[in-house]
């Protein structure tokens, strides 16, 4: 398995996702596709982190210790933020819509539309 | 040596400033109901800065009158532009040092009487220290800026004290009056200033600096300054000190500052303020020296100015009104023999001008005491068996104003005639004429005020006056108490004395004759005349007998004459329509609908135009912006992601 085929995954999970968020008229699909997009992004961190050395790392093998380590595990630990402030966006997106329903009783982004001009 | 006297001069300015601020940041929030104590506070660190003006005037008077040279204090220094204070001290200062803090000594107790029970003691004191200070801070100054700026004080703190009672209308627009006219004349001032700093490189050739007073006399005596340049310098700071000493035209203010306490009258008229004026033409007089024009100038305004005033003061009804157009008159005799080229002779009637209108003005506000607050002549009347010591006083001070031997007034204003007469060339002439006529009319108006005031039946005071503001009780007229006619006592003896100082006959022991003119001012100093001096005291006492005859004896009926001279005693009385003139043609007609109305158009159809355009402009382009933000957050999804990705391809195509 080589890099490029997880960044390919990525971008297309990435594309369906956008596609979704823009063109889905109820908003639950909307956050669905913006999730997706989220997955996209951490594969992508994640594959980043396992194949690519920063290049000040490069040449010195006795000095890939502890730090480097730490370094390495970058991608990692940033893709386990995104999923959690996923968690949370999540929430907060699903209270939006259920306000949105009770207010206006529609659960359709086009409909909203207050801010205009 | 010099160095306890130079502390010593600074004291002079710094007490009545320390009394000023105790007054104003301790006793007024804090201690209000100790409010007399203001008036003590004030009269302590007055009388303290005259005792030390008399120690630096006994040491100039030992220095010959010369300057004792300070060195200046660097204030600030911006490249080539040095700005230092420091005090100049010679004859003029330490005379002029004398007269304002002994004057405003006096004022001060005669204050603590006048002003008894006004709710405003402590305020009124705190401001009259401020006058005095800022009027010392004026003639001590050794710096052009350092002058301007003590200048512009005294102008602050006359506003203050004329619209002292803020809440009579006259006495505001009077206040109002007195600031804006006197700015017209300061704009000159101004100006002179900022020629003076142009020529600076004229003065630094020479190792001099454009802005130090004792540079200016230096540069004017080594004639590196040419006649035209100095003419403009002189008609500058003439034209401040047309301002501030009430002279011709802008005269119309200052007897509308009767409007204030009477004490304050009295400072103005006697010590500071309009001799700020005088003074600030001494102090630059090589400037006006060294052109003729300039000079000429000085003596025509000043001879004008002294028989116009003086026709004013001939019909006036109110007392104070008649002292205020007197003292214009006087100021017009200083101005007068300084464009003569004596300014000796100019400070010396100063000095003793100070002494007999200060008199004058306490006399005026004793006698309104008495009568229950009116100023008007035609409700007093009969007062001199009730008030001695007021009639004697009042009497000395007009013999002395009139002219008469061997009063102070008329040594110093026989010297401007000498002067005036000895001159050569038909300036010299014309304005010894004008002076001849104002020696008449002075006594005449002088006596008018006294026999009206003192002599026949008494005519009610204030309960019959109409106009009258303040009712006291006003039956039975009453001497003054002794905090005020103890100051005028004192007045009354240098009004007859004062004049000995320049006595152009003999030596008076230790005092040379001349000694005040010659030996301390170092000015020039006319021959004594005996025919001028037996001549203007004939035409005073002509003057005097005149008003005897229609205000006393009436043998000449003062009705008919007024009716006999019908259009003249309009003109006068209507002060030569000068007020209308001023507010009328030139305020109403001249600025309302003239000058402000272009400037309003300007700036309703410019200034305004240019903002509504660019509102009108960005409001329109927000209108046509605003149709693209429809609501669709897809919509505004759609056009990041296209923008993104055609900034990328942009990059990847263009890398």
């Amino acid at each position: 398995m080589s890099l490029e085929n997880f960044l390919i995954l990525g971008a297309i999970l990435f594309a369906i996702g956008l596609y979704g968020a823009l063109s889905k008229r109820n908003a639950i699909a909307v956050l669905m596709s913006i999730e997706l997009m989220f997955n996209a992004v951490n594969i992508t961190a994640v594959a980043l982190s396992r194949y690519v050395v920063p290049a000040s790392l490069l040449g010195d093998a006795a000095s890939i210790t502890d730090q480097a380590a730490r370094t390495l595990l970058t991608g990692q630990i940033f893709s386990i933020f995104i999923i959690t402030v996923a968690a949370a966006e999540i929430a907060l997106g699903v209270a939006i819509v259920i306000a949105l329903y009770r207010s206006r009783e529609t659960v359709f982004v086009t409909d909203a539309t207050q801010l205009k001009n | 040596m010099s160095d306890w006297l130079e502390i010593a001069a600074w004291l002079v300015f710094l007490l009545p400033l320390a009394s000023f601020v105790l007054i104003v940041a301790f006793i007024r929030p804090f201690f209000i109901q100790y409010a007399d104590v203001a008036g003590r506070i004030t009269i302590g660190a007055i009388a303290i800065a005259f005792a030390l003006a008399l120690v630096l005037f006994v040491e100039v008077v030992n220095n010959g009158g010369r300057q004792i040279g300070w060195t200046g204090h660097e204030w600030l220094a911006v490249g080539e532009f040095d700005l230092s204070l420091g005090i100049f001290m010679d004859g003029l200062t330490a005379i002029m040092l004398v007269v304002v803090t002994g004057v405003s000594l006096l004022v001060q107790v005669y204050s603590t009487g006048y002003m008894k029970d006004d709710p405003g003691y402590a305020r009124y004191f705190a401001y009259m220290s401020f006058f005095t200070a800022s009027m010392v801070g004026l003639v001590v100054a050794s710096n052009v800026i350092q002058l301007f700026v003590f200048w512009e004080l005294v102008g602050l703190s006359s506003y203050l004290l004329i619209g002292f009672w803020y809440h009579k209308p006259s006495a505001a627009a009077a206040a109002k009056k007195a600031f804006l006219v006197t700015r017209l004349g300061d704009f000159g001032f101004l100006l002179a200033i900022f020629y003076l700093y142009f020529n600076g490189a004229t003065f630094s050739a020479a190792g001099l600096n454009a802005l130090d007073i004792p540079d200016i006399h230096d540069a004017m005596n080594m004639g590196i300054i040419a006649p035209g340049v100095a003419m403009w310098i002189a008609l500058g700071l003439f034209a401040g000190a047309v301002g501030k000493s009430g002279q011709f035209p802008l005269h119309t203010w200052l007897p509308d500052a009767m409007e204030g306490p009477t004490p304050v009258s009295s400072l103005i008229h006697a010590a500071t303020m309009v001799a700020a004026g005088v003074f600030l033409v001494a102090r630059f007089f090589p400037v006006f020296e060294a052109s003729e024009i300039a000079l000429n100038t000085v003596a025509i305004i000043g001879g004008i100015t002294a028989v116009l005033a003086a026709t004013m003061g001939l019909v006036m009804n109110d007392v104070k009104r008649v002292l205020a157009y007197s003292t214009v008159s006087q100021l017009g005799y200083m101005m007068l023999a300084l464009g003569v080229g004596a300014p000796g002779g100019g400070i010396f009637h100063l000095f003793t001008h100070a002494f007999f209108k200060c008199l004058l003005f306490m006399g005026a506000g004793s006698v309104s005491h008495a009568t229950g607050g009116t100023f008007d002549m035609r409700y007093m009347g009969g007062l001199r068996p009730h008030m001695r010591w007021t009639y004697i006083t009042f009497l000395i001070g007009s013999l002395s104003l009139a002219g008469i031997f061997p009063l102070a007034g008329f040594w110093s204003k026989d010297e401007i005639l000498a002067f005036a007469f000895g001159g050569d060339g038909t300036v010299s002439l014309v304005v010894f004429l004008l002076a001849v006529i104002a020696v008449f009319m002075t006594a005449f108006y002088m006596f008018r005020a006294l026999f009206m005031v003192f002599e026949g039946e008494y005519k009610g005071g204030a309960d019959a006056d109409p106009d009258a503001e303040s009712h006291g009780p006003s039956d039975h007229p009453h001497e003054s108490p002794h905090s005020m006619i103890g100051p005028m006592g004192v007045l009354a003896v240098l009004a007859v004395v004062a004049g000995l100082l320049a006595s152009p006959i003999i030596d008076l022991g230790p005092i040379p004759k001349h000694w005040l003119v010659h030996d301390f001012l170092h000015s020039d100093g006319a021959d004594f005349n005996i025919l001028i001096a037996a001549g203007s005291t004939v035409l005073a006492l002509a003057g005097i007998l005149l008003a005897y005859l229609m205000y006393l004896s009436k043998q000449i009926s003062a009705e008919r004459v007024g009716s006999a001279f019908r259009p003249l005693y309009i003109l006068f009385s209507r002060k030569f329509y000068f007020d209308e003139l001023y507010e009328e043609v030139v305020t109403v007609r001249l600025f309302y609908r003239v000058v402000a109305r272009a400037l309003d158009w300007a700036d309703r159809s410019i200034v305004d135009g240019a903002v509504r355009l660019v509102d009108q402009f960005s409001r329109n382009v927000g209108r046509g912006i605003a149709q693209a933000q429809t609501g669709q957050v897809q919509g505004y999804g759609m056009a990041v992601s296209v923008g993104v990705l055609a900034i990328l391809g942009a990059y990847l195509l263009f890398k």
